[in-house]
């Protein structure tokens, strides 16, 4: 049986990122509902053609850069793809960035608000990285 | 005729092993084998799990050297 899994993804350090987008893809991949929200300092690594990379927490975050572990941002893509996983980002931080819906990544989808994503996420597990 | 088809994952780190299994069952027939390479001990433990959830069948898993074989048969 299918879960809805709704994740919200606000930090934007390599640790959290990368675990957001594993729970994302695997959870999606096995059939699960799975929407992504993003916003805060998470929402930059999906403009389009950025290429910065999150900085690390911890000691993990280098490990994380080891060669043979899946890119974050390939992860949601599969997550998307593989799974049709629905990826939101936040309409507050794109228009905070000056940048619109047509400026993200393609596997992103429409801006969202909060009202909407809470409205979608009632009674759902939510997890928050 | 159901075929085997290898799917070389070694030295990719979870979630990798799993998602290039996904990425390839998706195009296979009914009845055929993927024996997917995996260098990941945690993966070897956590595909059988996606692969019972999902419906598919596990037909083999054995550690050769550093190497797990495991073999997935897509059953729908």
């Amino acid at each position: 049986m299918s879960r809805k899994i709704h994740i919200v993804c606000v930090t934007g350090t390599r640790e959290k990122l990368q675990m957001a987008a594993m729970i994302a893809s695997v959870a999606a991949a096995s059939g699960d509902e799975v929407s992504v929200f993003f916003s805060m300092n998470a929402m930059q690594y999906f403009v389009k053609g950025s290429s910065a990379e999150p900085p690390s927490e911890g000691e993990f975050g280098a490990l994380l850069q080891t060669k043979g572990v899946p890119p974050f941002r390939q992860l949601f893509q599969m997550a998307a793809e593989l799974g049709s996983a629905t990826l939101l980002p936040c309409s507050m931080a794109l228009d905070l960035l000056k940048v619109t819906g047509d400026d993200l990544d393609p596997a992103l989808g429409p801006p969202t608000g909060l009202t909407r994503f809470l409205s979608d996420a009632e009674g759902a597990q939510l997890l928050t990285f | 005729m159901s075929e085997t088809k290898v799917i070389d994952a070694r030295d990719t780190f979870c979630p990798g092993p799993l998602m290039e299994l996904i990425s390839h069952i998706k195009h296979v027939a009914v009845g055929d084998v993927i024996e997917l390479l995996s260098t990941d001990q945690g993966s070897a433990a956590d595909i059988p799990e996606w692969v019972k959830k999902v419906g598919h069948e596990i037909v083999g898993s054995e550690q050769v050297g550093n190497v797990w074989h495991i073999k997935v048969r897509k059953a729908k």
